[in-house]
């Protein structure tokens, strides 16, 4: 049975925001940090609290720490031995098994991440931007209060417009094919499988083979959490834009292309079901929008190219053991959008997102190292994920098309890393256990 | 045509020297440690490890096993990517040594959950189970399987191949190209 009353409310729910922010902090005194997170802990909501109050609550705030941070509050030695291997490491120091080299190296990014002096992330979504400059208003005055707590960097996410459905800023509906958890009530949309052993996303619980991941000691710290990866990636949408120009000749090409690319329409519709033409309608049937799989629909890319985003990032019943390596993910745009037709402005903009699992080893760094960016991925030879791949202009393309493929040399890098940290996001009753630990 | 496809030309038979330790220069990191190189005879590994006293009769068996379940699903074993596997007992000083050696396509530890998974889901009982050492736990904790793993690896120092870095599905493309030609010309006559 699921404790919904315990399991912080971003692991199964989503706020419905429009605006939020994350600062991420550092400790530089323990009992400064405990009080900051003893204030805080009042206002992490659970999973319960959210579905019972979502109509009249304005914000949501969430609360996470670095392996760093969690030492900083005081958690002795021997607890944080039990913390697995690669995030004790950190993201940063996990660098070459992740892919990010060269431009998107830890060395370059952005707001502290990487650095090791990253200790917590408060995460903020707000209904407007009015409630977000409230919140951070007594976020800073808490902050003010305890001693040695600093903010380190902070981030504004904006959606952007279209308003009316969640995209990104090249213009791909998002959020079209989430995992379920068993015994959190929700249904799956057809094609998203069935719901999965909770353990696979919550620590604490049996995962899709029976076991229980690894346990963390002391058992306070072990039930209800969950570790997320954070990833600040810069679109560069003029490049994107440009890139469809160069290559798709006439806006149909270019839209094509760009399905090509995804492996579905910006619309959100499945290139499976719609390999010719968009059908926006289509893209937007929660019903029917993720419903197929690769294996016999299409064996050899003709529709959905073997390369393509959405059939790295799920390869569906194309894969082994698909139901070890599914992830929840959270988060949403930041900067402005650019608007079509207007030349590139040099202003950041791009996807913070999380992504959460119980075993960062096995699922997320699963996921950039293998299907993100094996260049020989489906024997693919030179290829790397179009989008979330560590591109440096040396990769290519291919489009399996009859009777001849068609392959684009020296695809360009459409997004670059900015940032990243591993968290761990603990349950409400270990939060509390936290703000006590060592003091 | 990047350095990587220049250096891989399956037409020019090749061999490596490999420095001792296993890596050469500054190995690359996998999710479980450093990664031994790609050779001219692809990825691979030599686990030698010592049998439990008395436990030979269980190896036979085991092939025994591995044989019938190829057999009734001869894509049981698919995941991993495989071109060759061989299993070898030996004596040293009386005792019993068990070297398990596999040529692949992927690096060391990319599937290596998907191995253990495969180990855990067809209810092949692993031989390793059999081997001085092996962790208990080993079907649910993947990170102590891959340290077991790890610490029998014994790298080569010279590795050939005849046609080099060629993966096994290449191969079975070109023989299904021949096939499919084979038939064509069949038809034409």
């Amino acid at each position: 049975m699921l404790e919904l009353n315990d399991i912080q409310y971003i692991v199964l729910s989503r706020a419905p925001a429009v605006t939020g922010r994350y600062e991420f902090l550092t400790f530089r005194d323990a009992a400064g940090a405990r009080a900051w997170l003893k204030a805080i802990s009042d206002r992490v909501p659970s999973v319960e609290q959210v579905r019972k109050s979502t109509n009249e609550n304005q914000s949501w705030i969430s609360v996470a720490f670095t392996w760093n941070g969690m030492r900083a509050l005081g958690l002795g030695e021997e607890a944080l031995a039990t913390f697995p291997e690669e995030f004790r490491q950190g993201m940063a120091s996990r660098a070459e098994v992740l892919g990010d080299e060269g431009d998107h190296h830890p060395a370059h990014w952005r707001g502290g991440l990487g650095s090791g002096n990253v200790h917590a992330i408060a995460i903020l979504f707000a209904r407007d931007s009015k409630e977000r400059e409230r919140c951070v208003g007594e976020h800073r005055a808490l902050v003010g209060r305890c001693k040695g707590v600093e903010v380190l960097s902070f981030l504004d996410l904006e959606a952007t417009p279209p308003f009316e459905y969640a995209h990104d800023h090249f213009g791909y509906r998002d959020r079209l094919s989430q995992p379920v958890v068993e015994g959190s009530g929700d249904e799956p949309t057809p094609g998203s499988g069935a719901p999965l052993k909770p353990g696979e996303f919550i620590l604490g619980y049996p995962d899709e083979i029976g076991a229980v991941e690894a346990q963390l000691q002391p058992s306070e710290l072990g039930r209800n959490g969950t570790y997320m990866a954070y990833r600040r990636l810069e679109e560069h949408v003029g490049r994107f834009r440009e890139f469809l120009r160069e290559h798709g000749k006439t806006p149909e090409g270019e839209e094509l292309l760009a399905a090509k690319l995804m492996g579905r329409w910006r619309s959100g519709a499945p290139l499976i079901h719609r390999p010719d033409k968009d059908d926006p309608a289509l893209g937007a049937d929660p019903q029917k929008n993720n419903d197929f799989n690769y294996k016999k629909e299409d064996p050899l890319g003709y529709a959905v190219p073997l390369g393509s985003h959405v059939r790295r990032m799920n390869p569906r019943d194309t894969a082994a053991n698909m139901n070890r390596r599914r992830m929840i993910r959270r988060g949403g745009t930041y900067g402005p959008a650019l608007p079509e037709g207007a030349p590139d402005d040099g202003v950041e903009r791009g996807i913070a997102a999380f992504v959460i699992c119980a075993s960062l080893v096995r699922q997320f760094e699963f996921a950039q190292n293998v299907w993100v960016n094996d260049r020989n991925f489906h024997e693919l030879g030179n290829e790397r994920d179009p989008f979330v791949g560590a591109h440096d202009g040396t990769f290519e393309y291919k489009i399996p098309k009859r009777p001849v493929r068609k392959t684009i040399k020296g695809l360009p890098a459409f997004t670059t890393c900015r940032g990243g940290e591993y968290f761990f996001l603990p349950g409400l009753k270990a939060l509390l256990y936290l703000a006590e630990v060592g003091g | 045509m990047s350095d990587a496809k220049r250096k891989e030309d399956w037409s020019k038979p090749a061999a490596m020297a490999i420095p001792k330790g296993g890596y050469v220069g500054k190995p690359q990191q996998g999710r479980y440690g450093p990664i031994f190189p790609k050779t001219p005879a692809c990825y691979g590994f030599s686990i030698m490890a010592k049998i439990i006293a008395g436990r030979e009769p269980v190896f036979h068996e085991y092939a025994r096993k591995i044989e019938a379940a190829v057999a009734a699903d001869p894509h049981c074993l698919a995941i991993l990517k495989l071109h060759y596997l061989r299993w070898v007992l030996f004596d040293i000083g009386g005792a019993t040594y068990f070297m398990y050696q596999g040529i692949f396509d992927t690096d060391f530890d990319k599937y290596t959950e998907d191995a253990v998974s495969l180990f855990a889901a067809t209810g092949i009982d692993t031989v390793f189970e059999n081997l001085e050492g092996f962790p208990k736990d080993w079907k649910t904790n993947a990170p102590a399987f891959v340290k077991f793993v790890r610490e029998h690896q014994q790298p080569s120092f010279l590795e050939y191949g005849e046609y080099p870095y060629v993966s096994a599905d290449e191969i079975k493309k070109a023989l299904a190209l021949k096939a499919s030609f084979s038939t064509m010309l069949d038809q034409m006559q």
